[in-house]
């Protein structure tokens, strides 16, 4: 996919623009050969086609067009038009005590983008009407005979078999993750915080303002020190919890799987039982299990072997200290079962002919399984640091990110991760602006180190060799 | 000569072999360890510390006041343990469904806008996916799956962004060679005929395996259940009613009973994963090879 994607990318534009004037040609001509049904299909949609009795892509298209047209004016155009400002009329008592219904910033936000979005979309239909249309009388120009309804119909389970399987999943997907992404996007252009909720008040936008204050190192009301404290764990933590996990879990998976080992199954099942347990019991168990008054600490006390509790959880770097090795206790076992089958995969008698060579343990580990799991595993690799920037539940469920300090803003801890952070600053703080720039900026950090390890990596330049 | 450095050798190697197996021994007793305490615990009566933490490991006297208490007719657990069980069952039963059609349409077919969709895919599926958690929560409200309706609300975010997880299976779906359909489609059967008859069938190990997957996350959902169901207790799932029992002091007593739920809650799912852990290792590591 690399290569296509460079190959792609090179000559983007030019091919950009060179559809765009095949297709305005088209639609051209589309108008001008067409004859009078094709050309009432381009105010009606889909006119042409029922028409010519193609009563399912006809009344598809009008029903789409008509529905489109209903939202647009019946009810979109209303938030559309004050989506410049995101509303003027505050919320407020009228004399008589009622209370007079102002805008609300939030509805026109939210339904102002969904009605941009619908625009766009009845562009798209309009094309894809008038394609029907030339495409209708071509084959009609050529004498040949339009499918019958049924056919069309039992298309969807057959040559157009994508579309039935893909309708659902895209529109869930627009629906439940695109629109909330843009939505808080555009969140992070406006003032929309504690002192401006909807529908009480009003936000508006602000342009780069909150960009510039999570940049910003002034004191009292910067959040550039905090930004960095966060983001500098974060990438730490992702560090060490991908591979300290990636190598302390093969040199696991490389103890069971040495030749003589009785209990293989056994050893691996007595690992795999913290993949099996639901996180949130073991996790929480094991933050009461070091806490304060927790056994950990009162067993050492009574054991005479120290004075006074460890703060494991108070001190910033113990706490650091705690979450990786405890996401080793989570991660290894992950990391053992992959690596076990892999492992066995490399073929035995490069081992041996090492050995004859006169190579140690060691050095057949350097030279032959390293590259090879490296090789292999280079995109597992990619993923689980991605993963491990986004862990929420190993930092949440052990120690909620604290300790909290007053040096930090946001009411973040040391042990806050970006997306911590952002949970934080959206349930306790209601500081969604700033949760938004802080989602932005998880994106832009992934984003760059996917793109960077991806043109990295050398097993995916081979990766249509596996299809 | 030659004998005795065979048997340096093989001394070397049963050295070796007692230096592994004293190490996985002490892996062992290192994972296991937090559960036994975790099961030990569970088990100490009221009368000791009144369900609260203690300075000692060994319950004096074993009983099930905690499991009694938390299964006696009308406690609030019963229903917040229903209610994972209905989430993860019917996210479970859809997101293996979609991601089933969305890996067959992505993996088989060749349609104009694939290549964008799948990239367009991968660049959201960058975003952290708690940003957008207020509007998801006004969308929700807007159907009214909010606080009381919160169990589908749940159910229905969690199937509706399925779609995006189609890689590991996609992966499997690519392994089966295109020329089986080829060969059904030239006997004349359709697409939906082959993906149903002929792929299914086959996909097997990857269904039971996203399946399983889709089973557990809901039992560890914390951020949107807690979010969705916003203070309404009765709608909570075991992780956002459970937690409270661990982090709010008013709840100092409820130590043993955090430790018998969790044995309630982790004995089940660890057996059917462990009953499944043959798919599930086809499944990780496939995924861990093809990224």
């Amino acid at each position: 996919m690399a290569k296509d994607d460079n190959f792609k990318t090179k000559d983007a534009s030019p091919s950009f623009m060179n559809t765009l004037t095949t297709d305005l040609k088209e639609i051209g001509r589309t108008f001008k050969e067409g004859d009078w049904k094709t050309k009432l299909s381009f105010v009606v949609f889909g006119f042409g086609s029922i028409m010519r009795k193609q009563f399912l892509h006809g009344f598809a298209l009008l029903l789409a067009q008509i529905a489109a047209l209903y939202y647009v004016f019946g009810f979109g155009w209303q938030y559309f038009s004050k989506l410049n400002t995101l509303g003027s009329s505050k919320q407020g008592y009228n004399p008589d005590g009622t209370i007079s219904k102002g805008d609300n910033s939030f509805l026109i936000l939210l339904y102002g983008i969904l009605t941009v979005i619908i625009i766009i979309l009845f562009i798209v239909l309009w094309r894809l009407n008038v394609r029907e249309q030339y495409k209708e009388e071509c084959l009609l120009k050529q004498g040949k005979e339009l499918p019958t309804n049924k056919k069309t119909f039992l298309s969807l389970f057959d040559s157009n078999f994508d579309k039935t399987l893909l309708a659902l999943p895209v529109a869930g997907i627009f629906l439940f993750t695109l629109l909330p992404i843009i939505f808080m996007i555009c969140v992070a252009f406006t003032n929309y915080d504690y002192n401006h909720q909807a529908p009480a008040k009003l936000f508006t936008w602000v342009g780069f303002e909150n960009f510039k204050n999570l940049f910003s190192f002034n004191s009292s009301t910067g959040f550039g020190f905090t930004f960095m404290t966060v983001l500098g764990w974060t990438l730490v933590w992702a560090f060490f919890a991908t591979f300290l996990n990636y190598f302390l879990g093969m040199a696991v998976a490389m103890l069971i799987n040495r030749k003589g080992i009785k209990f293989k199954p056994m050893w691996r099942t007595i690992l795999v039982v913290t993949i099996a347990v639901p996180q949130f019991v073991s996790l929480l168990y094991m933050y009461k299990l070091f806490a304060s008054d927790g056994l950990i600490n009162t067993y050492l006390i009574k054991w005479g072997l120290i004075s006074q509790y460890i703060p494991f959880w108070e001190d910033p770097g113990l706490a650091r200290l705690m979450i990786i090795i405890i996401n080793l206790w989570i991660g290894i076992p992950y990391m053992m079962l992959i690596s076990t089958g892999l492992l066995m995969n490399i073929p035995e008698d490069l081992y041996e002919s090492a050995k004859i060579d006169g190579a140690n343990a060691f050095q057949c580990f350097w030279s032959i399984t390293l590259p090879y799991m490296l090789f292999v595993t280079g995109p597992y690799l990619l993923t689980s640091y991605i993963g491990n920037l986004n862990n929420f539940n190993v930092i949440f469920l052990l120690n909620k990110g604290k300790p909290q300090s007053m040096e930090l803003a946001g009411k973040a801890g040391y042990t806050d991760l970006l997306v911590t952070w952002l949970y934080k600053m959206t349930v306790d703080d209601t500081n969604y602006k700033m949760a938004a720039v802080i989602g932005i900026m998880v994106f832009v950090v992934t984003a760059v180190i996917s793109l960077v390890v991806y043109g990295i990596l050398p097993s995916v330049k081979d990766e249509e060799g596996f299809q | 000569m030659d004998n005795n450095k065979e048997r340096s050798l093989s001394g070397r190697r049963k050295t070796g072999d007692r230096v592994t197996y004293v190490v996985l021994t002490l892996i062992s007793i290192l994972w296991l360890a937090p559960f036994v305490c975790l099961i030990l615990q569970s088990f100490r009566s009221y009368t000791e510390g009144g369900g609260g933490m203690v300075e000692y490991l060994l319950p004096k006297k074993f009983s099930l006041d905690s499991y009694t208490d938390l299964l006696r007719p009308g406690n609030q657990f019963i229903r917040w343990y229903l209610n994972t069980l209905i989430i993860a069952f019917f996210v479970s039963l859809f997101e293996t469904v979609i991601v089933l059609c969305v890996s067959y349409a992505l993996s088989r077919m060749r349609f104009k806008g694939r290549e964008l969709l799948m990239r367009f895919w991968l660049i959201l599926g960058m975003f952290p996916g708690f940003l957008t958690m207020i509007c998801l929560y006004f969308l929700l409200k807007n159907f009214g799956l909010t606080q009381e309706g919160a169990i589908p609300g749940l159910i229905l975010i969690s199937a509706a962004s399925s779609g995006m997880k189609y890689y590991i299976c996609k992966g499997f779906f690519d392994t089966i060679p295109k020329s089986l359909d080829e060969a059904a489609r030239l006997d004349g059967a359709s697409r939906a005929r082959i993906f149903v008859t002929m792929l299914l069938p086959m996909a097997k190990p990857t269904i039971i395996y996203t399946a399983l997957v889709a089973f557990m996350a809901p039992w560890c959902d914390y951020v949107f259940a807690s979010y969705v169901a916003f203070g309404y207790s009765d709608s909570y799932n075991v992780a956002v009613a459970m937690q409270r029992w661990i982090w709010t002091n008013d709840y100092q007593g409820y130590f043993t009973r955090f430790c018998a739920g969790g044995v309630l809650i982790a004995v089940p799912v660890t057996i059917l994963f462990m009953c499944l852990q043959k798919y599930y290792v086809e499944g990780v590591t496939g995924g861990a090879v093809k990224g």
